[in-house]
């Protein structure tokens, strides 16, 4: 007689277990469950609880992941707190440049009244798909890592530092770039490193914005202010994302904040008048970091964890939406089938969806990055050609748009604002 | 493929089993074409089985209240879907090595499928009764086309259907799925299939008019080899399934 594991000693039953409750990881739960009310589902993190209350991030979210979200049932609760990108500068410059000659300018409308993208805070972002989440019933454990997992032939054995342990058709892992539990599955990525890193900061400016997105390709990375929503008070707010060689941004973020006021107004420049910077600066390493595999048995990578891309484009929020739809509409479809949705089969659907998308994004931010970040002029040269030409042709800068809201490939339902 | 020794199953011969089963069940090993073919029939099955007996698709278990026969079931791969879906399933195989891996492979599942080691004869000759018989990928390997339909006829309740699945005999599965899944691509144990026991679909309807059932749908299946998976198609000159009711 064959016994099963779960006999031997008490465990939890659960058809999908998410590692990492960050939007990545919340939107994968929330978009099998609201699919599939019949699954078992629950999120472990390992952060304390509350502490997502704490991120003072933003991120673009495209026109794409915002009818995902709105398909979700969360929309609606952000859209009060949501800046529209209601059009988009890109220059090519140096920092000392007097006038930045602009090179592509977007009008950022997708369809009519559908802005491209929407800045959104990331707590605002997170704070409702857990609502959603309990809303449907998922358990989130809040403070616990994965401690170890063994997969078997019907499912994995999960093991909680809290000592719980839980039996699951299938975990997935959204846990970041530094993903525990890619290295625990053995699953090895390639990585390269840029020199690079990204300081994020909010600051604040004397006229509004306009909705107005920004993007200087300057010698040493890019520079980028992407339009926040004006606090209750009226402050008029923007969100910095600067590219600097790393011990750069090092000696920025950690020095004098006078200094750092005085590098960023040469780069922000005056037209909004005086600047103040909102909150503590911080310098994030940039690389490109791919999992060779994003499935393995009872186990799929999903967002940072399956790609970590430099975030020139703005697309790791919306290729992890991606991943999260795709994911989610392969298992419900399986689930709908009666198929074992844990099992490698059905993964690899998932990964063939996936892989080519993320390898082709990943390259593209890769290039472009490497393509401007640098003063050589015959670069430059070849560079401004590029961006003017895609500004002349309509079909090309029509493609940027589309890639830019993540409107091509593939995509799955949740994406074009469909029920899976 | 039909192994008709009796054997006494003991304890040592589980080790066995259970290598076999993990064998069945590996999705890139030696039964990888049936896995990568496997969405395809199940999603016709479904649909199908939905439309006939009014089912919502998206329901959790839409088979719930329905008995199925998986004639031929081999390591389980279609009764496990069933079972999931709700229904009641019985999976015969003449192979009781088969029987044995499938039952491991279940239990080890948490699915719950009554497996016999038996031929369908001597099941209709029991009397045994079934909304859905699933004939999947077996009349190829059968020694009487004929006969065999019309046992497992016998076993369709008036109003029930039957699902056929097999290969056609046209010189372009002769090409396909003999030299090429079996020669070329290894797919396949060379001498899987034979040439002259491939069924063409108008000696299928025959031998399900005589079976006293009548063909209702049928449909061609293709690989596509870019996107590496199997979908329906109007193209039925190598893998086709056809679909046959029993008037209520």
């Amino acid at each position: 007689m064959v016994t099963r594991q779960s006999d031997d000693n008490k465990s939890t039953q659960l058809d999908v277990l998410v590692a990492g409750a960050g939007y990545v990881g919340l939107a994968t739960a929330v978009s099998i469950k609201q699919a599939r009310p019949n699954l078992h589902i629950a999120i472990v993190d390992a952060a304390p609880a509350e502490v997502w209350r704490k991120d003072a991030r933003a991120s673009a979210i495209a026109a794409a992941a915002c009818r995902m979200l709105d398909q979700l049932g969360c929309w609606e609760e952000i859209a009060p707190e949501a800046q529209a990108i209601t059009s988009m500068v890109i220059t090519d410059s140096k920092t000392s440049d007097p006038v930045r000659p602009v090179f592509l300018t977007f009008d950022g409308e997708v369809g009519t009244g559908e802005p491209f993208a929407h800045m959104v805070e990331n707590k605002v972002l997170n704070g409702s798909l857990r609502r959603r989440a309990a809303e449907l019933g998922i358990d989130i454990i809040e403070g616990v890592a994965v401690q170890a997992f063994e997969a078997g032939v019907a499912g994995s054995k999960v093991h909680l530092a809290d000592g719980i342990s839980f039996d699951v058709k299938l975990l997935i892992a959204a846990d970041g770039v530094n993903s525990k539990l890619r290295d625990m599955a053995g699953i090895k990525t390639v990585r390269w490193e840029y020199g690079q890193s990204g300081i994020v900061c909010t600051v604040s400016h004397e006229r509004p914005h306009g909705g107005r997105a920004e993007e200087h390709f300057l010698p040493a990375g890019p520079f980028a202010t992407l339009p926040l929503k004006p606090t209750k008070d009226g402050v008029n707010r923007s969100s910095i994302v600067w590219n600097e060689r790393t011990e750069d941004a090092e000696k920025l973020v950690n020095g004098d904040p006078f200094v750092f006021e005085i590098e960023l107004e040469q780069r922000f420049g005056l037209q909004l008048g005086e600047i103040r910077v909102e909150d503590k600066p911080r310098a994030w390493p940039l690389g490109l970091t791919l999992a060779r595999a994003f499935v393995a048995n009872r186990f799929a990578l999903a967002g940072d964890a399956a790609h970590g891309i430099h975030p020139i484009s703005g697309q790791g929020l919306n290729l992890g939406f991606k991943d999260a739809a795709a994911l989610a509409e392969t298992i419900v479809e399986a689930d709908r089938l009666g198929q074992d949705i844990g099992s490698l089969d059905v993964l690899e659907r998932y990964e063939q969806w996936r892989r080519f998308d993320t390898v082709r994004m990943g390259v593209t931010t890769d290039v472009l990055n490497r393509l401007f970040s640098n003063d050589i002029a015959p670069i430059r040269a070849i560079r401004d050609i590029g961006l003017g030409l895609v500004d002349r042709v309509p079909r090309l800068k029509d493609y940027f748009i589309r890639q830019a809201s993540g409107l091509t490939g593939e995509t799955p339902r949740l994406l074009k604002g469909d029920a899976i | 493929m039909p192994d008709p020794r009796p054997s006494t199953i003991d304890a040592g011969e589980v080790e066995r089993f259970s290598a076999l089963a993990a064998e069945w069940w590996n999705p890139n090993g030696k039964f990888r074409p049936l896995h990568k073919f496997n969405p395809v029939r199940l999603g016709y099955i479904r649909d199908q089985v939905a439309a006939r007996f009014g089912r919502d698709t998206h329901a959790a278990r839409p088979f719930e209240g329905l008995r199925i026969l998986d004639i031929g079931c081999g390591g389980g791969l279609l009764c496990e879907p069933m079972s999931r879906l709700g229904a009641e399933v019985v999976g015969a195989d003449a192979s009781t090595t088969n029987i044995e891996v499938a039952k491991i492979h279940a239990a080890e599942a948490g699915v719950s499928v009554d497996y016999r080691a038996t031929t369908a004869e001597d099941l209709a000759d029991a009397g045994e009764k079934f909304d859905v018989i699933l004939n999947m990928e077996v009349v190829e390997h059968v020694a009487d086309v004929e006969l065999f339909v019309k046992k497992c006829g016998e076993m369709v309740k008036p109003g029930g259907i039957m699902f056929v699945a097999t290969i056609n005999r046209t010189f372009k599965a002769l090409g396909l799925a003999i030299v090429g899944a079996e020669y070329v691509l290894r797919w396949l144990p060379r001498g899987t299939h034979q040439y002259g026991k491939l069924v063409r679909p108008e000696e299928l309807d025959k031998a399900l008019v005589g079976a006293g059932l009548a063909t209702i749908d049928r449909t061609g299946v293709t690989y596509n080899p870019l996107s590496d998976r199997w979908q329906k198609s109007r193209d039925m000159d190598v893998n086709y399934m056809v679909l046959a009711e029993k008037a209520a």
